[in-house]
């Protein structure tokens, strides 16, 4: 059945945010630490395993696939209820300090990743 | 005339009664429009996807200049479900529905260098944004560090600043400077994407370290491609409560050091 899917999807994601809280406040933190990673991970391992048992019915699938398709909409309405002007009109500190971190961290993306592919024995593709 | 506004009167009662509904059919024809402007203006070069978060950015730009209010576009009543469907429980939803499918191995082989960006990625951020600040002006270590929260997402910013105790006009600059970077990484990433090698999972994974705002990641990896936004968002996810912890106490210290 469907919800079978989404069911098993929405019990991922509780114990995954209650575990995230968990961590957090043994850290002395009022926030979620990790929770949707978590359950990312639980949803991974246990689907994997259901699927070798022959668990998982299409049907199934289909419960936890309809999610992951409405995601692009579902960003869409995330888009659509920012406080884009609150962002506009907050001066040139808040800005200015937002778009540096922006720009920094986009220039790290290829230097940490050629560092980790540094780590692996075989050469990249151009290198051969 | 009378009639009319009646008319107006029962669609706009029901609108705002299923607005979950409105928010659905909404967006729908938010993607409809944008697939149509990816196909004919931008003859497929710029993707749909992206072409309807900027979209959404336009949207919630007219509701906020019309209401006056914090939410985008959901504070005008008949659209108050686009915030049910944008808002983190529905989004939380689909981005662990994402990670279905993914093989575990993958995340594995980057483990180490999705840890490193972590670090990284809430350090540089809190430091560009302290930096920014003394600059400003500034100059004490309690608002450079809650600016610098700020930098890394919106909800450090705030967090960090109740916690050293800083002035609410900072936090609300620190929250200010959260959402630029937020809705900046949404706007960018398809831009940039091509320039940064960001077309692998591992890429990804160090993507979504680096920028940690998680509203930004899943934005920004939806409109450059769709299979590498649960590498983004795992990492991603771990960010802000990392940079909660780091914020008030290591990189506080760091500050007052640096500072005096």
């Amino acid at each position: 059945m469907v919800i079978y899917g989404t069911g098993l999807l929405a019990i991922c994601l509780l114990v995954g945010v209650i575990a995230g809280r968990l961590i957090g406040m043994s850290l002395g933190l009022e926030a979620n630490v990790g929770g949707v990673g978590i359950a990312m991970l639980l949803l991974i391992v246990v689907t994997d395993r259901l699927q070798s048992a022959g668990r998982m019915s299409p049907p199934t699938n289909q419960g936890i696939l309809f999610w992951s398709a409405v995601y692009i909409p579902v960003v869409v309405a995330m888009a659509a209820s920012r406080n884009v002007i609150g962002a506009l009109d907050a001066g040139g500190v808040a800005i200015i300090a937002g778009v540096l971190s922006v720009l920094a961290c986009f220039a790290l993306v290829p230097l940490l990743s050629r560092i980790s592919a540094g780590q692996e024995t075989t050469l990249p593709e151009e290198e051969r | 005339m009378g009639w009319l506004s009646s008319i107006w009167a029962i669609i706009e009662s029901v609108l705002s009664k299923y607005s979950l509904v409105t928010a659905f059919a909404l967006v729908a024809a938010t993607l409809f429009v944008s697939g149509l402007l990816s196909k004919y203006l931008t003859n497929g070069r710029l993707h749909g996807s992206a072409l309807a978060i900027f979209l959404g950015l336009v949207l919630a730009c007219l509701g906020g200049y019309w209401t006056e209010g914090t939410k985008g576009l959901a504070d005008i009543p008949i659209f108050a479900g686009v915030a049910i469907l944008g808002g983190s429980v529905l989004r939380d939803l689909a981005i662990v529905a994402t990670a279905f499918g993914v093989r575990l191995q993958e995340f594995w082989k980057t483990g180490v260098s999705g840890v490193l960006s972590l670090f990284v990625g809430i350090f540089v951020s809190f430091f560009v944004g302290a930096l920014v600040a003394y600059a400003a002006g500034y100059r004490d270590p309690v608002s450079m560090t809650t600016i610098g929260g700020g930098a890394a997402t919106y909800i450090v910013g705030p967090v960090t600043g109740t916690a050293i105790g800083a002035t609410s006009e900072v936090q609300a600059l620190s929250v200010a400077a959260g959402l630029v970077k937020s809705i900046l990484v949404m706007f960018l990433t398809p831009i940039l994407a091509p320039w940064i090698g960001l077309n692998n999972p591992r890429s990804a994974l160090i993507y979504g370290g680096l920028m940690g705002t998680t509203s930004g990641v899943a934005g920004g990896l939806a409109a450059t491609d769709e299979k590498l936004v649960p590498y983004g968002a795992m990492t991603a996810t771990f960010y802000t409560g990392l940079g909660c912890l780091l914020g008030p106490s290591l990189v506080y210290m760091l500050v007052m050091l640096v500072v005096s």
